[in-house]
């Protein structure tokens, strides 16, 4: 029945790292997700994991020393926010090319500049495209089963991508809140041992790993991995269904709360879809038909799951923590319009509103305000203004 | 649902009173949240704590604006942060102070509701040889908010107690007094 705890996200993640024991942790710290290399390494050094702790000099040399270890054959995890991430640029997308299945909590904070340590998406949404699978969660107790289905994601043998564990600083990262964790036995069962197929310590197949790749071959491997990426919806699933089967706690790419009959949809991610629920709920006993969709997963992107579930409402609302700055939309935004147009769901009319930036409180009152909005939009002939802006100080004027 | 706001400053331990309130909430069974408001931290500026407590899961993640009960750790708080923004007439504000709830009054910018006080610094003083606030100050919240029994709440914190001190059990029994004479000496 699992164990009834309470906890803030960053000790519930690194309590999965624990029970999960990974061969070796490199991590350096920065704010929000300085907790999580924090509580392991006390772990370390109470005996309570084998893993070997690497306290490097920088997060560049984090994600060097991650790639290093898990292209030897071991099983590793990290975790980062913001311009720690940043500084792995380069090493994140050597580890997806690489195959190599990492996994990284990303405790979601804004990048400088100018200098805020609070939550917005623009540090994961910044790397989407860094052949990274990218998993999103509402709660401590997401975040922390999403980092236990992760390791089996990345390490399945269809895939060997690198999996970023997404969930929003401070509000998630740093609330204590009720989560009902696993016995470690079981958590350890379920991810099991890991055995890789090819490794640099294996002294019966000598193999060079991340040598030059010239013309007649990268393509072909960019391809891979772009194909592992479209597996990886499959994998998920599999996973996700044997997770349920664990614990009791369903999971899919996306959640869909009260869509059956929705006219007017939101579509958000992390913590914020919380809040929205309860905006939701709000709007419900008022007689409006509302409903929310979560995408639990952002890369690969549930595309054909996101554009099915809107097939039905008059107006969907895509809410970005991260503004694409590109002119036309957030990344939420812009992924799901194609999605919608791709899938042929083109009746709903869609707003990009960007919300939440540098950590500026949502409340209920704020997504109620954004279904109206909807309504509005619905009756509308011509709709102009789809690049909106949410709790904005004075509007866009 | 109950909705409360800490205020307090930095080094106060208002943070770590909302994550006590939490945890002995969370041991009576309820669904709890605890965090603050993270802002520039440093020592002696005003920080804000919240605390929601629910018999349901709780799904909200903002902060908190209209609380039912607001706690001030601090009384010089009284004159710069709008400590009653918000909170309900039909809750209380709960103040460490030495004044008595007639005395503060006027400065809570006509707020209608229960006025509570406590003079958590003579109590800890007393029983602890020191100033924490934390201790009396839980003890106070739970008298007013009845957020739970308070015979279950001193048995929880007993417990907790005993675990906390494991290594220094002698300073249990003055906790334990805090707790049980902040019961007795809120006024309002």
């Amino acid at each position: 029945m699992g164990i009834r705890e309470r906890l803030s996200g960053n000790e519930a993640v690194a309590n999965a790292m624990r029970q999960i024991d990974p061969d070796v942790v490199a991590a350096f710290p920065i704010t929000p997700s300085t907790e999580i290399p924090q509580y392991f390494s006390a772990f370390v050094n109470n005996g309570k994991v084998h893993t070997e702790f690497v306290p490097v000099e920088s997060e560049h040399s984090a994600m060097s020393a991650c790639i290093g270890a898990s292209a030897a054959g071991a099983r590793v995890m990290t975790a980062t926010s913001a311009n720690g991430l940043s500084l792995m640029w380069e090493m994140l997308y050597i580890a997806s090319s690489l195959r190599l299945p990492i996994v990284m909590s990303c405790v979601n904070r804004a990048v400088s500049g100018p200098l805020n340590i609070h939550n917005d998406h623009s540090d994961s949404m910044g790397a989407r495209d860094s052949g990274w699978i990218q998993l999103y969660g509402e709660t401590n107790q997401e975040a922390y089963d999403n980092i236990i289905m992760a390791m089996r994601i990345a390490e399945h043998k269809d895939i060997h991508l690198p999996v970023m564990n997404c969930y929003d600083g401070f509000i998630t990262s740093h609330s204590v809140e009720n989560i009902e964790l696993l016995e470690d036995e079981k958590v350890k069962a379920f991810v099991g041992e890991y055995h890789p197929e090819h490794y640099l310590l294996n002294k019966d197949e000598q193999i060079a790993i991340g040598p030059l790749d010239v013309q007649p071959f990268l393509f072909e491997h960019k391809f891979q991995q772009a194909e592992a990426m479209r597996k990886a919806k499959d994998v998920i699933k599999q996973v996700q269904k044997e997770f349920y089967e664990l614990t009791g706690r369903e999971y899919g790419l996306i959640e869909e709360y009260k869509m059956e009959d929705a006219e007017y949809a939101v579509v958000v991610l992390n913590s914020t879809a919380g809040t929205s629920k309860e905006a939701v709920d709000r709007l419900r006993a008022q007689g409006m038909k509302v409903g929310l969709i979560k995408p639990r997963v952002f890369r690969p992107f549930p595309g054909e799951e996101i554009a099915n579930a809107l097939k039905n409402v008059k107006a969907v609302a895509i809410l970005d923590k991260a503004d694409g700055l590109n002119g036309v939309g957030g990344p939420l935004f812009t992924d799901t319009t194609s999605a919608m147009l791709i899938n042929k769901v083109t009746a709903p009319k869609a707003i990009s509103y960007i919300y939440g930036i540098g950590g500026r409180d949502v409340r209920v009152e704020d997504i109620e305000s954004v279904y109206k909005d909807l309504q509005e939009v619905a009756n509308q002939e011509n709709v102009t203004d789809t690049y909106r802006y949410l709790g904005l100080k004075g509007g866009r004027e | 649902m109950l909705e409360i706001r800490w205020h307090g400053r930095g080094g106060q331990g208002a943070k770590t009173a909302s994550l006590l309130l939490a945890d002995a909430a969370f041991n009576t069974g309820k669904y709890i949240q605890g965090f603050p408001e993270y802002g520039p931290e440093r020592m002696g500026a005003p920080i804000t704590a919240y605390n929601r407590i629910s018999d349901e899961p709780i799904r909200i993640h903002s902060n908190i604006y209209e609380p039912d009960y607001v706690v001030v750790v601090d009384d010089s708080l009284l004159e710069v942060v709008d400590v009653t923004s918000g909170l309900k007439k039909e809750g209380a504000i709960i103040i460490n102070t030495t004044k008595t709830p007639d005395e503060v009054r006027p400065l809570l910018k006509g707020y209608e509701g229960r006025v509570c006080t406590i003079d958590a610094r003579t109590i800890s003083v007393d029983t602890l040889g020191k100033y924490f606030p934390n201790t009396p100050m839980l003890a106070a919240v739970v008298k007013v908010t009845k957020v739970m029994d308070e015979e279950a709440f001193l048995k929880d914190m007993e417990t907790s107690f005993a675990h906390k001190f494991a290594n220094k059990p002698q300073v249990i029994p003055g906790n334990m007094e805090a707790l049980r004479r902040s019961l007795n000496e809120v006024k309002e």
